[in-house]
Formats: structure tokens, sequence, C-alpha cells
């Protein structure tokens, strides 16, 4: 029983969520937060498996977002709509309340193709020269959609807010609201299945010494490259879920101020920590909001916060532990098959 | 058809000729010591079999299959496992998972398997789960599993990183300098587990080692290397009485 608790809670939430948005008792700009939290709970803990558990330091995590954005955008738009850049609808619009997920999925593993540009250099490169080249990723994601021309350019690229209000005519859910948190939860499900796999567990032991685990039986290369398409697969679906949230997109939104944005997430919850990635996603984007009266000082405030936990406390608000760890009365009720490690 | 089998292995850093001519070949079953002052290129040795390296000239081969242009982890997967000079065990992770990700050389399931958690997952799982317990009930490392790695005492780190090359259900052994660092109490209990790994896991060892008290005592044959080459070879009887080694060591008289 105590192992579903999480997922009852989830479950509960999920239902709360989505009925309050359903019956009109959260403004659309609450529904507008609470799917942003959920967009970045992909990006922080997609970005934890390369930052917090592989322990390379990825910071172009927007890259792939963007990417994700992009092609499912292109194709919502492309399918279900009839607009100046693909002519007319190719298919009904109401079949977008069925197609969405798979959609969203395919431009997931558009971006985890992405990934492989990060992943391959990651077999010969660590540290800081893998990092520069992940910036550069970024950039190059950035700059290229920039230059293509047909689908906006730095103009953005719009139409996504028909492709959902297609399917709202279909049925009158909040299918946003569904959808991002779906696909949250499915992050979480995934991240944690695979690092507490046997073979997700390798990427931790190339974190700890990749030496030793390439010569102990780990296929190094193979287990970077997993670990990167997932997580760059992740975060292209959080782009998905995002363009379709806002209803347009353009390549400013993708910059390194986006990757930067996972990064403090990732730092702040802990590295190496899937629960506090997601306390941290929540906080952050609930104090993005509260800080928004300030203005451009947001931006002088978050950064010092990010400053003052590096001071005090390096290792994040969970660093390499869960939070049934932090707090072990909380096993009662939600039951791990992990055990908690004794310190001696 | 020998289990293991070194022919003229030869390994240049540059210009610096680090290991020249290295010839070896096991039967099965030896207990056999690599000596030599510091920086003759026993570790060398080591990390060009293992694949970390790979060799200029030379080739190495296990069951007659040649390792020649394989990763390290296809190595393992052959039957080759080793320890290392200094401990490299993954220190945040608890002993239990030491021990398990090792089972990454033969993984029964992919990726899908894992993220579907199919009944093929389920059961690999729960395999390696109960081996690497096993192997932890057979080293006395029982009540540790659950421990960080790093907050293990010294010598049980090594007993660790033994079981963990054990899993692998290695051919051959390699083992770089298991007592570095240890204690004489300590060397006389790794003397004592050494050989009764090896009478349990019906193992071929091979084995690095600067303390000479431990060597003599447990090792059947001895080969001596300086300065990448091989100057001696025999008992350890016949070793301690050899010339060149003891020049090797301390150095030659000036007459």
């Amino acid at each position: 029983m105590k192992q579903y608790s999480l997922t009852l809670l989830a479950a509960l939430f999920f239902a709360l969520a989505v009925g309050l948005s359903w019956a009109g008792a959260l403004s659309s700009y609450s529904q507008l937060v609470l799917m942003f939290v959920a967009v970045n709970i992909m990006m922080s803990s997609s970005l934890n498996l390369i930052n917090g558990y592989m322990g390379e330091f990825s910071c172009g995590h927007a890259g792939f977002m963007a990417v994700g954005a992009y092609i499912t955008s292109l194709l919502t738009v492309w399918f279900f709509t009839t607009g100046s850049v693909f002519g007319p609808n190719l298919l009904p619009p109401a079949w977008a309340t069925v197609l969405f997920p798979f959609i969203l999925l395919f431009g997931g593993l558009i971006a985890a193709l992405v990934g492989l540009l990060v992943a391959i250099p990651s077999f010969r490169t660590r540290g800081d020269y893998l990092a520069i080249i992940t910036l550069a990723v970024n950039y190059i994601v950035k700059s290229a959609i920039e230059n293509i021309q047909p689908i906006g350019g730095a103009r953005g690229f719009m139409g996504m807010g028909r492709v959902v209000n297609g399917m709202q005519e279909v049925v009158d859910i909040p299918w946003m609201m569904i959808w991002t948190w779906i696909f949250a939860f499915l992050t979480i499900l995934l991240i944690k299945r695979f690092v507490s796999s046997t073979y997700g567990k390798g990427i931790i032991a190339i974190r700890e010494d990749e030496i030793a685990a390439e010569i102990m039986g780990v296929n190094t290369r193979r287990a970077k490259m997993i670990a990167f398409m997932l997580s760059s697969g992740l975060a292209g679906m959080a782009g998905g879920l995002f363009a379709h949230i806002l209803g347009y997109i353009n390549p400013g939104s993708f910059t390194i101020m986006k990757s930067t944005e996972a990064l403090v997430m990732v730092y702040l919850g802990g590295m190496g920590s899937l629960s506090g990635s997601v306390l941290s996603a929540v906080l952050f984007t609930l104090m993005l909001e509260v800080l928004r009266p300030l203005q451009l000082y947001k931006w002088v405030v978050v950064p010092l916060i990010l400053v003052l936990l590096m001071l005090f406390r390096t290792e994040g608000l969970l660093g390499h532990r869960e939070l049934t760890d932090v707090f072990p009365r909380l096993k009662r009720f939600f039951g791990s098959r992990e055990k908690v490690h004794a310190a001696v | 058809m020998p289990l293991f089998e070194i022919r003229g292995l030869t390994h240049f850093f540059g210009g610096l000729k680090a290991v020249s001519d290295f010839n070896l070949t096991f039967e099965g079953g030896e207990l056999t010591g690599l000596i030599g002052p510091n920086g003759a290129g026993k570790t060398t040795i080591f990390n060009l079999v293992c694949g970390v390296y790979h060799p200029t000239h030379g080739e190495v081969k296990i069951g007659g299959q040649n390792l020649a242009g394989l990763f390290p982890h296809q190595v393992t997967a052959m039957g080759i496992a080793r320890t290392f000079q200094n401990i490299r065990l993954w220190p945040e992770m608890t002993v239990l998972d030491n021990i398990r990700v090792a089972h990454n050389y033969k993984l029964s399931y992919g990726f899908l398997d894992a993220m579907f958690q199919t009944f093929r997952y389920r059961t690999a799982e729960n395999g390696i789960d109960q081996k690497a317990r096993e192997v932890l009930e057979i080293m006395g490392l029982r009540d540790y599993g659950e421990e960080l790695a790093k907050n293990l005492p010294y010598g049980l780190q090594r007993k660790v990183e033994i079981a963990r090359a054990l899993v692998i259900r290695p051919k051959l052994l390699l083992l770089d300098e298991p007592s570095a660092g240890m204690n004489l109490g300590e060397k006389e209990a790794l003397i004592g587990l050494i050989r009764w790994i090896r009478k349990e896991f019906n193992l071929t060892i091979w084995l690095i080692e600067h303390e000479m008290r431990v060597v003599m005592n447990l090792c059947e044959k001895i080969q001596v290397l300086d300065f990448g080459e091989t100057i001696a070879r025999g008992t350890p009887e016949e070793i301690q009485g050899n010339l060149r080694v003891v020049e090797a060591y301390l150095g030659k008289e000036i007459d």
C-alpha cells in the first residue's frame, strides 16, 4: 500500500488541478503558472540526469527544448490548422485530441537525436570542455531557427493556440493542463526508473569514477548516449508543451538564459536528487512569479539567491539525497524500496 | 591452448618505451607476481591488458581470442577483472550498488525494458540483487551492503573492490598492489583472502605487488620488470637470489 501512496498523491493533485481549471475556479493566470511548474519540473529533472546523476556539466538544455518546441509546433500547425505557412490543414482539427501526445513524443525523439550532438563529443571530452560544447549546441539550434525564414525566423512562430482551441472545441476540458502534468509525471517516473536500474546506475558510476566504470563492465559510450538522449528528449517534450501553452514561440525564448534557469533549478534542488529537482522547480517557478512586481530587479534577486546558495549550501536543498532521506518520517507514508544510507 | 597469453607486448608513450617485448603464458590456475621498481611499467601492462591503452605492438589473448581493439568493458566481458592501485570504488554509491553495477558487463535487458519495467527487467534485477548479496555474504561484507563505499575503512574497501571484480566471474583476476596502504595484520589477512578466493572461485591470479612479504609468500612464480623489460622470472627463491633483480632495486655497487 505504502508504495502507491505517492502515486495516489500525484493522482489527487492532478485531479484537483484539472478539476479546478475545468470548473473555472482557477484564474487563467494561476493555470498558466501551474502549467509552467510542470514544464519546469520536466526541464530540471531531465537536466539533473546529466548534471546531477552523470556528473557532466550541460549548460545548453534550452537548445533541446527549442528543437522539441519547434518540431511539435510545426507539426500540429501543419496538420491541424489552415495558415499562410503550410496552407490548408492536412487532417481534421479534431484529431489533434488524439494525435497531440504522439506528436509530442515525436518532437522529443527529434530532440533526442539532436542530443547526439552532445553525446558523441562526450565520449572523449568531459568537464569544462563538454560544457562549452553544450553551450555551442544551444547557440547552433537558436541561430539555425533564427535563420529559417519560412518558419518565422527571429520573429517567431505561432498558430498553436488554434490547435489547442480546436481540441477544446471537441471536448471542453483543460487539455494543456492535462498533458503538461501527465508528461511531468511521466518524466519523473522514467527518470526514477532509469536511475534505479542497474543499467542506469552505470551513469552514476561514470560520475563517481569513469575509468573504473569502463573497466568494471559499464559500456560508458552507450550509457552516455542513452543518458543524453533521454535527457534531451524529455527537454524536447517540455519544449513542445511550453509552445502549446503559450501559443507563440520565438528563438529568443530558448537562449542561454533559459538554460541557466534549468541549471539554477538543478542546483537549487540538489544534484542527483529527483525529489529535489521537483521541489526546486515548484519553488523557482513560484518565486519568479512572486518577484514579478520587481520587474528587471528580479534578475538581480534570483542570481543573488543562487550566489547565497552556493556560499552556504553548495549541495543544494537536498544534495544527492531524496526527500525521504532528509525527512525519514515521510517513509511511513511514502514507501520506497530504496533504503536510506546510514551514515557512520 | 593456454588460458591467457601475452606475446611481444610493446608500448610507447610518445618516444618513451614503457613496455618492451613482454611475454607471458598462463595455463590456468597460476598465482603469479609481477614486480619491479617504481615506474617499471607494471601498471601499464595491466592497462594494456584491460584495453585502457592499445599496445603499439604485440598481442594479448584470452582463451585463444585476441583482445586487440576491444573496449575495456568488452575485455571485462571476456573474463578479465581487476582491482586498482588506488582503490577505485564508486565512493558515493552503496556497497551493494557498487557490486550491482559491475553486472553491467552482461545485462540481459535493454533501455526500454528498464523504462517499462518488463518481466525480463524484473527477473534480471532480482537475479543481480541476489547475486550481489551472495558475493557480499561470501566475502563477509553482508553488514556493509547499505553503507556508502567511502565510509568503509581502507581494508574493507579493498575487499569490496575484490568482491566487485569477482562478480564478473573472471577467469583471470588482476590485482594491482592489493596490499598498498595496509598494516601488517591486514596484509596477513589479505594473503589468506587471496589464497581462499583463488580456490573458491577457481581463479588464475596475476598480481602486482611491492610488498615482498606478500609476493614471496603468495606467488608461485614471479616476473621482474625494470624499465619495461623483463629482467628475471622464476620461483620466489630464484628471484631472491637473482643478482639483476637486486641491482634493479638497490642499484649497482661501484667498483
